[in-house]
């Protein structure tokens, strides 16, 4: 081990990171279904919203013609169902294909949006003391209503659509950011060198940026990678509800399900392929965020 | 003790403030007009008036609030939009199954995950710690439909053990009743036993490192005893405390339990509510539900002291 003594901290960190089997095998399970999501067009997919009376609940492996009403009138296309076609007579193996994007989107932006919001009210909680009672009587109160209720009563206001599941699912993530960020604050303004930035005159936003924020990244992008599992997770529970994406306007794994729910007996696999591909991808990123809080945050990785 | 009672019940009051604020302000500060909202997109000019005043929407909205919350206090959840009934009676019929549901749920819960945490301490490092920590990650990602649908498909559809879906009332019988619930509370138990089970394995195997357990097998206690009089009884108190916890999960896995396995009980009743916008209907569930889970981790606060008399308030 005498090389690792020319390594940098981060140089170490890296390594130590992508060393640890979680995150090897999460990390690739994930980058293989992001590509999956981004090169959906090129992986012998159809249009999922593609539909035809003609060729409706055929087994997998089907092959068939599917009629297709246009402007300029009926086209055949011969099609292959790789895993059967759902009710409308689309393709699931696109569907599920191209299902995976949204996962993805709302997962990220859920993440993404919850720590944003969750770091900035965390942040002030965290040091204005005055305010810290106020929010986090509020926080407490949103963190009373279970997660999967507070997103069904978010979403039931608003119109069904990707924007108003992603603002659903994000309003009970934020307050356990802000409870995580606030905890870190709260111990590492007792900190010297905080008190030393404050001596030296440092401006109250100076001393956040650039003095407190970054030593609560790491346990933030652990979080972060939690927050992108139960996204999707929620996102699938409300699609398959009938209360998020509507089916016939974007394929997800949830809606597919949902749609799938009132032919399971006669077509079981319509809804257990979509399952098993969202069971892995949840599966991936939970190992990825375990891997991640092992080698990042090991005050966390000891409690657990 | 009755003062720790007494400042715990005070300390809710604030928390259920908040959970009633919010749960009121979501109707009235959505974009758009809730009555039009509500009376849909065919209604009548005339239609939409009276929606609004029935709701009591032309009035200040402190007042609406304090309207809202005191007919809460008496008891009237107002009237369903969808049902055309009380909330209160539609709650009241739907309790039944969601209660059963929960019940066989936790139990099945508790008798699977803390042997199971038990034997993974018991035997860290081996094959049997790894499969139940394995499990307990597997457990943590597959979505409770998934599972249920996975069930129905092998024990109901394949094996014709049970019947595929619905929900049979107490008084038809238990064995009827109880052959109803079991692939639900099964798989709606799959995420809590993964969750309890990783804590009770934590919790023990900090337990099982003391003083006094080497002391207990010094003095020729047997091993089970060792783990559940001296290992258990001092870990009890972390597993209660995610029980509690989980009780969040456990409520969001009611609604889409039920919605898999056609359960006509709460968790169906919000879905349907939800999808017909009855928000009178939304309301109470939801207010109804945070109520139980703030007063179910009271309850488990106040336990600690019967589990820990080391523990005094």
């Amino acid at each position: 081990m005498t090389e690792a003594v020319a390594l940098s901290p981060t140089q170490l960190t890296l390594r130590r990171v992508f060393g640890h089997p979680s995150v090897l095998i999460g990390g690739s399970l994930v980058l293989v279904i992001c590509l999956m999501a981004i090169f959906a067009p090129f992986l012998g997919t159809i249009d999922p919203n593609l539909n035809s009376t003609s060729t409706r609940l055929k087994p997998p492996g089907y092959e068939g013609v599917m009629k297709i009403y246009t402007d300029e009138g009926r086209v055949k296309v011969p099609v292959t169902y790789r895993l059967g076609s759902d009710t409308l007579g689309r393709d699931v193996y696109s569907r599920v294909i191209y299902g995976a994007r949204i996962s993805l989107v709302v997962g990220v932006s859920v993440a993404a949006i919850s720590i944003f919001l969750g770091m900035i009210i965390g942040l002030v909680a965290g040091y204005f003391r005055r305010l810290d009672g106020f929010i986090m009587r509020i926080m407490d109160g949103l963190m009373a209503i279970p997660a999967i209720l507070l997103a069904i009563a978010v979403v039931s206001v608003f119109n069904a659509g990707l924007t108003s599941v992603i603002i659903a699912i994000v309003v009970p993530e934020v307050p356990r950011v802000v409870r995580l960020v606030r905890s870190m604050v709260l111990s590492i303004r007792e900190e010297p060198y905080v008190e030393a930035a404050i001596t030296a005159g440092t401006r109250v936003h100076l001393l956040l940026i650039r003095h407190i924020l970054p030593n609560t990244l790491a346990p933030l992008i652990v979080q972060g990678t939690f927050i992108v599992a139960s996204a999707i997770i929620v996102e699938a529970i409300l699609s398959f509800l009938g209360l998020g994406i509507p089916a016939d306007e974007v394929p997800t794994w949830g809606n597919i399900m949902g749609a799938a729910r009132e032919n399971f007996q006669l077509h079981p696999h319509q809804i257990l392929y979509p399952g098993v591909i969202l069971a892995v991808t949840v599966l991936a990123v939970n190992m990825l965020g375990d891997g991640l809080r092992d080698t990042l945050d090991p005050r966390f990785a000891k409690r657990v | 003790m009755a003062y720790y009672l007494l400042k715990r019940l005070i300390a809710t009051i604030p928390v259920m403030l908040v959970v009633a604020v919010f749960i009121f302000l979501l109707l009235r500060l959505t974009p758009g007009d809730p009555a039009a909202m509500i009376a849909g997109d065919f209604a009548s000019e005339a239609q939409v008036a009276e929606i609004r005043e029935k709701l009591g929407l032309n009035d200040p909205l402190l007042v609406q609030f304090g309207i809202w919350i005191g007919n809460i206090f008496q008891g009237d959840l107002g009237e369903s939009f969808f049902f055309k009934k009380q909330v209160t009676d539609l709650i009241m019929a739907r309790i039944e199954p969601t209660l059963s549901l929960s019940v066989v749920t936790i139990i099945l819960t508790v008798s699977i995950a803390v042997p199971m945490g038990v034997v993974a301490a018991y035997r860290q490092g081996t094959w049997l710690d790894r499969t139940v920590m394995a499990f307990s990650v597997l457990g943590f990602s597959i979505p409770v439909f998934v599972i249920g649908f996975a069930f129905i498909y092998i024990f109901s559809l394949e094996l014709k053990w049970l019947p595929v879906q619905g929900y049979q009332r107490l008084s038809e019988g238990v064995g009827g009743w109880l052959k109803h619930l079991i692939l639900p509370s099964l798989a709606l138990s799959v995420i809590f036993v993964a969750f309890i089970a990783r804590m009770t394995r934590t919790s023990v195997l900090e337990v099982l490192g003391e003083d006094y357990i080497r002391t207990a097998r010094a003095k020729g206690q047997t091993e089970t005893k060792v783990l559940v009089r001296h290992a258990l009884r001092n870990a009890a108190v972390p597993i209660v405390t995610v029980i509690g916890f989980a009780f969040a999960i456990l409520i969001g896995g009611v609604v889409v339990t039920e919605s898999v396995f056609n359960i006509p009980g709460l968790g169906l009743l919000t879905v349907d509510a939800v999808l017909n916008r009855d928000f009178p209907t939304i309301q109470a569930v939801v207010l109804l539900f945070s109520m139980i889970y703030v007063l179910i981790n009271l309850i488990i606060d106040l336990s600690y002291t019967v589990l820990d008399p080391r523990i005094r308030y």
